[in-house]
């Protein structure tokens, strides 16, 4: 019986990108559904420091060491490897995250290996043989549970989808070499180039404090961070107050942002369109400020304030350091 | 230098008016298309490197043959010319029949770059373009914020965004880039691009015209299928507080208190 399959994803520095983490641990968990056995595959120039994080999630690890990948853009190498070590696996199944790299890579390998491909699981389950994959669809409007009509398949897995967590006990780490040969061409990589953004990461964030085009301008930005410190949280925004430049592309929220799942979501100044909804619709409490009692974001928020936020927040934060928070 | 994007009709996430049909597949008679609001990114992208650097964009499309009418907003918006890849057996096909169907009509073409967009609205995941450009063995260089060809060497490089910032990339030509919004907003189409574009070459291409086995792609070779759909749990009703803004921050940090946010 073949393997379940999880490539891991790298952050910046080497080490394990967090959605790897939750992958592993999705797999570890349908291992055990279906009597496979979950191995994960680090392929790096140096896969030793994110094969070790990986190995506190699954019990059997495999290293691909090629320098090329130190150089080049990563998903045709990892895709390439891939592909050959799973060359004679064709009930294979591959997970990887939903994000830019994992996307890449499951694009890729599904071309080399003719494996079938579902996306943006928020969860994955096992029945009579075969995974059963759930995604939201239609903005949130449905839950779609789909499966592959071939033995084998590759599953790109949401953040959140799943809380990381250890296994019992650390994996073995072995050395493996990738049979075939390089198909896909390498793309030269210069420099990582680093944007000056303090901004604290929004998809590992407890609370999100979120501004929309209400807030007016990068100043009005000032005062999300002051509550977003005081809240103890991160900054999101809208498209809106992205492509109008007040904040950068990264604490973008939505279809073409970061997809999150916070405890508590903080919209100010947001008027809740579709595309920014299917990123923050599962946070467990949302809040919304809104001079306009229609916006549509009353309809999903739990708590929706009617007024001007620039009036409601510095009352806001009033109230909280009043209680002493 | 000759671009081709490939731009997919999806149903109009601001009409909401998605639904499933009988199988599982989207009803795609259901709702008004549009081009996918991305793909209009790689569009004005395309449009932009045509203007700077010479050269035409042309677009590609997969969809029900109904798709001709929104492919000619795209053409209005600056695309030279269409090419429809259209057949009822395309119907129900999963990633990896739009991967080979796409794969077969670029192979082809001539051109310098393929762009696309990041993601299609209708429920896909951003995987197809990869698979285009694997298929192809052609260069991928994908997330891109920044484009800069250089037609004369035949090389390009591109700004993909990371999760820190970007890194620096760079292909010979011809290469498949994945373009993001950071690369500027779509133009609205003028009159004249409007009136232009009714004249502009739509050519339609059946499985069979791309060399293709019939049975090999689309809904008899789906890899995958949908197999139930439920409607997610419905959010609690919502509390709407109107008032002064000192009564709609004590609302707030009322509910914070009561949900242990603070
Ligand atoms: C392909 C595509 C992808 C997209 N992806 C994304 C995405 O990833 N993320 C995203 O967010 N959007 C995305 N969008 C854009 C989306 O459609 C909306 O345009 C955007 O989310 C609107 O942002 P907003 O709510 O800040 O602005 P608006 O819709 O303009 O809303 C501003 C709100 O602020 C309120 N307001 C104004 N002043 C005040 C005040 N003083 N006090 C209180 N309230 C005030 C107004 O009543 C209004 O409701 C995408 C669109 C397309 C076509
Ligand atoms: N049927 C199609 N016709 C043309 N282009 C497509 C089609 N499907 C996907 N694409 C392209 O691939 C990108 C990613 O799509 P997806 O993988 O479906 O999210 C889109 O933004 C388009 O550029």
């Amino acid at each position: 019986m073949s393997n379940i399959w999880i490539i891991a994803e790298l952050a910046g520095d080497g080490s394990l990108a967090r959605i790897s983490a939750e992958v592993a641990t999705l797999a570890r968990n349908l291992a055990v559904a279906s009597g496979r056995e979950a191995v994960g595959l680090v392929i790096a120039a140096d896969p030793t420091p994110a094969a070790k994080e990986l190995a506190t999630y699954l019990p059997r690890i495999l290293t691909i060491e090629d320098a090329d990948a130190g150089g080049h853009a990563w998903s045709a190498i990892a895709a390439d490897h891939a592909a050959g070590l799973l060359a004679d696996e064709p009930d294979a199944l591959v997970l990887l995250g939903s994000g830019p790299d994992g996307r890449d890579t499951a694009g890729a390998l599904s071309a080399l290996t003719s494996l079938g491909v579902l996306v943006n699981a928020t969860a994955v389950g096992w029945e009579q043989g075969g995974p059963t994959v759930e995604m939201s669809a239609f903005g949130g409007k449905l839950v779609t549970t789909s499966t592959f009509t071939t033995p084998g398949g590759i599953i790109t897995v949401r953040p959140n989808a799943v809380t990381a967590a250890a296994g019992e006990e650390a994996g073995a780490i072995e050395k493996a070499t990738a049979g075939g040969e390089a198909r896909l061409p390498r793309v030269a990589l210069g420099d990582h180039v680093a944007e000056a953004s303090a901004a604290a990461p929004i998809e590992e964030a407890r609370i999100i404090v979120s501004g929309g085009r209400g807030i007016g301008g990068p100043d009005g930005f000032g005062l999300v961070e002051e509550l977003a410190s005081a809240l103890g949280g991160a900054v999101g925004a809208t498209r809106a107050a992205v492509d109008s430049g007040w904040i950068p592309y990264a604490q973008q929220i939505g279809q073409t942002g970061k997809i999150v799942k916070p405890q508590l979501y903080l919209a100010l100044g947001i008027s809740g369109a579709i595309q920014h909804k299917v990123g923050m619709q599962t946070a467990e409490t949302i809040i919304a400020v809104n001079r306009d009692p229609d916006a549509p974001i009353g309809e999903f928020a739990d708590l929706m304030v009617v007024g001007d936020l620039f009036a409601v927040v510095p009352a806001l934060l009033a109230e909280l350091r009043a209680r002493g928070g | 230098m000759h671009i081709v994007v490939l731009t997919k009709p999806v149903p109009d996430p601001a009409a909401a008016a998605e639904r499933l049909g009988p199988d599982g597949r989207l009803d795609r008679a259901a709702s008004p298309a549009v081009v996918n609001g991305n793909d209009e990114y790689a569009l004005e992208a395309a449009l932009k490197l045509t203007a700077e650097h010479g050269g035409e964009v042309s677009i590609v499309t997969m969809a029900p043959s109904g798709a001709a009418d929104t492919m000619r907003k795209a053409l209005a918006m600056g695309a030279a010319r269409g090419i429809l890849v259209t057949d009822p057996a395309l119907e129900g096909s999963c990633v990896r029949s739009t991967v080979q169907v796409l794969a077969a009509a670029l192979k082809d073409m001539t051109f310098d770059l393929v762009l696309a967009g990041v993601d299609s609205s209708d429920g896909n995941g951003g995987v197809v373009a990869a698979g285009v450009a694997a298929l192809l063995r052609l260069p991928y260089l994908s997330n891109a914020a920044r484009i800069e060809p250089d037609p004369d060497a035949g090389r390009v490089s591109v700004r993909r965004l990371t999760a820190t910032g970007y890194d620096l990339l760079e292909a010979p030509m011809p290469a498949l880039i994945v373009c993001t919004q950071v690369l500027g907003e779509p133009r609205y189409p003028s009159l004249k691009g409007i009136m232009g574009a009714r004249s502009k070459e739509i050519a339609s291409k059946s499985v069979a015209d791309l060399g293709l086995e019939p049975g090999a792609v689309g809904g008899a070779a789906a890899s995958t299928k949908v197999i139930g759909s439920t409607k997610p749990p419905a959010r609690g009703a919502t509390k709407v507080v109107r008032g002064s803004a000192e009564e709609g921050a004590h609302e707030i940090v009322a509910l914070l208190e009561s949900r242990r946010l603070i």
